[in-house]
């Protein structure tokens, strides 16, 4: 199905890196790359594991420093920013991570409440139950509340930590491989509840993935990553399906895709 | 990319390190981790006195390292009290000193056993638990989902539970010394009739407030420590489910091993003031 791009404002950067370089030992996992997620786009990371896909939303989320360059989030460069101002800023970006990362000695309603008990520490204990519920709601898994992360399939897991960053409502949704270790029909209904979040919350997503289906299906515009490089960048077709680079016809055509 | 054939051979050609190219690194790492953890500890006082306060995780982990721990502790004061009492009568016996035998009890327990023998089932029992968990917490990316959702980890996982140690090591080393005596007294009580308030009187003859000072002292410090080098070691893990063990086994021995060197200088400190 080809998604509308209506929704994508290209005049607004949110997230803008520049000549990115980032090391591990000998190991040069980005090598000076450049890139502009627009407004309301959902960008699709692609490529092989181990290319420096999750390294590159870890640095977007400042989780990690880089050696050079710059990574510009909403109109601030986040290797500068003071603790204050990083956190500040990450109330903005949602970040859903590859296992979930769901805190184990809590229970569903707990991990959602968590972040925002934190940050709204006037709110009445009925508001943060109405929250938890709405976007438990939004995810599907209303029924979840009282469960411990342990009870839930991967599946579930995945929406729950999706819900989790939904109730700080982000303008910028991370997703690190959102389908790694499912099932066909789990995957797709989390690139459906990708696309739902873009519409529902107007948010600019970046998804990093090595599964195509999954970039065919949320992606609007694909970037993929090989050797710490970006070697294509457009729509699934151009990027990927027509591309004439031998590395990504190469890694298209390994893949099952409908 | 390198065949997977060619990087073993690469391998088997890189010259071997001599024992003091390895000593040497050993070393570094030794110091290296001494530094860093000065810094965590820094950062523990910098963070601890600074608002917003977890109250309700540190009453939730003062109930996990406190009551938690207390049967546990019960069952090794209670056996401690009957076997340290139970060993050392035929010595006195020996001198026609037996009735000495609750003071003699009495200041092993105040002012060595209780504090150390608690310090080192905390260091076993909660200080691996620690380390366990931050480490399973790291290596999950928990601790990570935290920081992204602006949420300090460090003050919500390390103050909490290096609090909770701190605080809870010294009410432990106490009950620890109660129950001890208890068991003692049975010992004795069955073996030269002593009623309890004979028994208490005689043992508390010989205790001084100093002596409950230091070991309330020394627990304190224990109990920092063990909070400290567990939170430490979990924090940082790294290398996946092999570095969680990793952090629980080495949260557990140098916790054990800074307890005895706080030990020998808080009694060569205590002893000077006798």
């Amino acid at each position: 199905m080809k998604k509308n791009n209506a929704h994508i404002n290209k005049d607004n950067t949110v997230v803008a890196i520049r000549n990115l370089y980032k090391s591990f030992g000998d190991n040069h996992v980005l090598r000076g790359i450049d890139l502009d997620i627009y407004q309301g786009e959902n960008l699709v990371v692609l490529g092989r594991s181990g290319t420096g896909k999750s390294v590159l939303i870890k640095i977007i989320a400042g989780l990690l420093k880089p050696d050079s360059g710059t990574v510009t989030v909403l109109g601030q460069e986040v290797d500068q920013l003071a603790t204050k101002e990083l956190d500040a800023l990450r109330l903005k970006i949602g970040f859903s991570f590859q296992h979930s990362a769901l805190y184990d000695s809590m229970t569903v309603g707990e991990n959602l409440a968590f972040p925002l008990q934190r940050h709204n520490r006037s709110l009445s204990a009925d508001a943060v139950k109405k929250e938890v519920a709405r976007v438990l709601e939004a995810v599907g898994l209303s029924k979840a509340l009282h469960q411990l992360p342990s009870e839930l399939s991967g599946g579930q897991r995945k929406r729950i930590g999706i819900a989790r960053t939904l109730i700080m409502q982000p303008a910028i949704m991370l997703y690190d491989e959102p389908t790694a270790g499912l099932d066909p029909i789990t995957s797709m209904d989390i690139n459906n509840l990708i696309n739902e979040v873009q519409e529902s919350y107007h948010t600019s997503s970046v998804i990093i993935t090595h599964d195509l289906t999954c970039a065919k299906s949320t992606g609007d515009r694909i970037a993929v990553l090989l050797d710490g490089q970006f070697l294509q960048t457009g729509s699934f077709e151009e990027a990927v399906e027509n591309s004439t680079n031998e590395q990504v016809k190469s890694f298209y055509d390994y893949n099952f895709i409908d | 990319m390198v065949p997977a054939h060619q990087s073993w051979l690469d391998m088997n050609e890189r010259p071997r390190k001599t024992r003091t190219q390895v000593f040497t690194r050993k070393l570094d790492a030794f110091f290296l981790d001494i530094y860093s953890i000065g810094q965590f500890t820094g950062r523990f006082f910098r963070e601890a006195f600074r608002p917003p306060f977890e109250w309700k995780e540190v009453i939730r982990q003062f109930y996990m390292v406190g009551y938690k721990s207390l049967a546990l502790v019960s069952v090794t004061s209670f056996v401690t009290g009957i076997v340290f009492t139970k060993q050392s009568r035929p010595s006195l016996a020996e001198f026609g000193a037996t009735s000495w035998l609750p003071s003699l009890v009495a200041i092993a327990i105040i002012r060595a056993l209780a504090p150390l023998v608690t310090a080192l089932i905390a260091a076993g029992k909660v200080g691996s638990n620690i380390g366990a968990e931050l480490g399973s917490m790291r290596v999950t990316e928990q601790i990570d989902a935290m920081e992204v959702s602006a949420v300090n980890p460090f003050r919500y996982l390390v103050v909490t539970r290096v609090l909770a140690t701190t605080c809870m090591l010294p009410l432990l080393m106490l009950y620890m010394a109660v129950i001890a005596l208890l068991g003692a007294y049975l010992n004795v009580h069955n073996n030269e009739q002593t009623s309890l308030a004979a028994f208490f009187q005689n043992a508390f003859e010989q205790i001084s407030f100093l002596d409950i000072f230091s070991s309330s002292f020394k627990s304190l410090l224990f109990g920092f420590t063990i909070g400290i080098i567990g939170c430490y070691k979990g924090y940082y893990t790294t290398q996946g489910t092999q570095g969680v063990g990793k952090a629980a086994n080495s949260a557990v021995v140098i916790s054990m091993f800074l307890i005895f060197i706080e030990e020998i200088i808080v009694v060569q400190v205590v002893n000077s003031f006798r």
